[in-house]
């Protein structure tokens, strides 16, 4: 019987807590001190896309898909949860359970196809059932308001009705959202379902010859990371009461969504936030200065930081960060531990 | 009927026969040795017993169920697992994470798993590197965490590629060593090897492949006596050695 092995260096349950409280204080105290409506719009966008940013991240990050359709997903939970508040006066609330359990099933049903697809013939057909989607959602004037779009009727203060015209209430609730998809990124990556993603991204073929069933496993992946997405979808629609599809479904949002955890790392939790408040910010600044004149500045300016980020640290900005910190802190074994925190 | 049979396996890719009509058999708890010239077919026949690929023609049986048009996931879990002539370690996780790739198929409990991993990292040398990342491993190193994967499936018999390709003498007689121990765990072994000395000495049978076909079978003095095999691979020389 082998000798027992020292502990995994991980954090002991108190300085979990300490930084969970420290956190907690933190994320309170930021609506008091940018309580400009303007400043509370840009730190709940923040929030929202590194939300955004970890859901495709189970898909693209830790499985290792990269897909280029993920507003799909946003599209589905938005418009179901609109379409069925408009024509039935059912409580976005309930259909943005809805749309995640739509969103779930067109997940496994684009992956079907896609996944014995390899590489960039993957994202690409991920890139084309969007593409379909926003074409069908454009043509189709009736429910789904065409490319005009939909405006979900302003209510004032309607909680039941996921409305309210102070923003905190959609600052909580993005924050509780942020928490959940990082709560379960942890879960997966700490259970078998991660380690086969993790397997599978490294190399299906071994990965099969160990017994994953693959296309089970990554329409696992798929159909978390769309739920999420989805639900995120439906938040955007009610923070922002106005849906159309070029916005929700387009291909500029399908590529947000993927550059912003590939600039911040893929994989990790704290790259796709990273990524998230990088291009958020670099964006509102862009606005800032230019104001409204030179509309897709802000894509070119995704493009320049993703070139930079493939060419000086392809695995993204969070390993640049955690090798800087790395010189200030020895570690006691030459050997570092390459998992995800 | 034995553990594993090939009957009359063919396999055609567009123009060309790789595998002609090939049968055997193979009883639980042998060490059978592949052996032909390089091009033979013998990585093909691991493809097709492993469910990479299926055959064209013929069937194959993995304890008396027929396996051949399964997926390689499927034959690993029914207990048969092979590893790659070019090995394929998981290089962004660790020694430890990549068995417990392996573990994971029969035990969903993570900490059992690790359990199980740790235990196969000791037996087959493996503690040292726990902690490497699968892409910074050297080759024996590689090659060894090939093996240690596939043995946490807990299979009932494995299919090992040339794991002793490239390897110094210390490391070959080292993963001599190892077979021997997976052979006493009461596994039933094929494997493929250009290491005459090596698989000569460690198999109860050898099976000869060249062009596709089977050539010759039996006990390796018998095989290493056989005209036909020595035509066609072994060389006057090795004749005259044994």
């Amino acid at each position: 019987m082998p000798p027992p092995l020292p502990r995994e260096k991980s954090m002991s349950p108190r300085t979990e807590w300490i930084r969970g409280i420290i956190i907690l204080v933190v994320l309170s105290l930021l609506p008091l001190i940018f309580q400009n409506p303007y400043t509370m719009s840009i730190l709940i966008l923040l929030f929202l896309y590194a939300y955004f940013a970890l859901s495709w991240n189970i898909l693209g990050g830790i499985a290792g898909q990269l897909s280029l359709g993920h507003s799909a997903y946003v599209g589905i939970g938005a418009y179901t949860s609109t379409v069925l508040f408009l024509q039935w006066g059912i409580s976005p609330w309930i259909g943005m359970i809805v749309g995640a359990i739509f969103a779930a099933f067109a997940a496994i049903l684009i992956g079907f196809p896609c996944f014995k697809l390899r590489g960039a013939y993957f994202s690409l057909a991920t890139l084309a059932a969007a593409m379909i989607l926003q074409i069908i959602v454009e043509n189709t004037n009736n429910l789904l308001g065409g490319p005009r779009g939909l405006e979900i009727t302003l209510l004032k203060d309607a909680p039941w009705q996921f409305q309210y015209t102070n923003k905190l209430f959609y600052y909580v609730i993005v924050v509780l959202l942020f928490f959940s998809v990082i709560g379960v990124t942890r879960w997966i990556l700490h259970s078998r379902i991660g380690y086969y993603l993790n397997a599978i991204k490294n190399d299906q073929e071994a990965a099969q010859s160990l017994g994953v069933n693959l296309t089970r496993y990554k329409s696992i992946a798929a159909a978390i990371s769309a739920i999420f997405t989805a639900i995120g979808g439906t938040f955007y629609a009610q923070f922002v009461l106005y849906i159309n599809p070029e916005k929700i479904i387009g291909t500029n949002l399908s590529i947000q969504l993927a550059v912003m955890c590939i600039i911040g790392g893929r994989g990790t939790i704290l790259g796709p936030i990273l990524g998230a408040v990088l291009l958020v910010v670099s964006a509102e600044l862009l606005h800032l200065y230019m104001g409204g004149k030179m509309i897709g500045l802000d894509i070119m300016l995704y493009g320049i930081i993703l070139m930079t980020v493939i060419r000086f640290e392809p695995q993204g900005i969070y390993v640049l960060i955690r090798k800087f910190f790395n010189r200030f802190t020895r570690s006691t074994s030459p050997f570092r531990d390459g998992r995800s925190s | 009927m034995g553990i594993f049979q090939f009957k009359n396996v063919s396999k055609v890719f567009g123009g060309l026969r790789a595998i002609d009509d090939v049968s055997f058999s193979i009883d639980q708890g042998e060490i059978i040795g592949l052996i032909g010239p390089n091009g033979a077919g013998k990585t093909t026949i691991f493809s097709l017993a492993s469910g990479f690929t299926p055959p064209t023609s013929g069937k194959i049986f993995f304890k008396e169920n027929r396996i051949d048009g399964l997926a390689s996931d499927q034959i690993c879990k029914k207990g048969l697992c092979r590893t790659f002539q070019v090995v394929k370690p998981f290089g962004d996780m660790n020694v430890l994470d990549n068995i417990m790739v392996g573990s994971l198929l029969h035990t969903a409990n993570m900490k059992k798993a690790q359990e199980e991993a740790l235990e196969i990292l000791y037996t087959l040398g493996l503690v040292g590197v726990k902690e490497q990342m699968g892409k910074n491993l050297t080759i024996a190193d590689r090659k060894r965490l090939e093996i240690a994967r596939a043995l946490a499936t807990h299979p009932k018999m494995i299919l090992l590629d040339e794991v002793m390709a490239g390897l110094t003498s210390v490391e070959t007689r080292e993963v001599i060593e190892m077979i021997r121990q997976i052979q006493k765990r009461n596994i039933t072994i094929l494997l493929i090897e250009h290491i005459m000395q090596a698989i000569m000495s460690l198999s109860d049978r050898i099976i000869v492949i060249h062009h596709g076909q089977k050539i010759s079978e039996g006990n390796p003095k018998a095989v290493s006596n056989d005209e036909q095999v020595i035509k066609a691979y072994l060389g006057e020389e090795y004749h005259e050695l044994t």
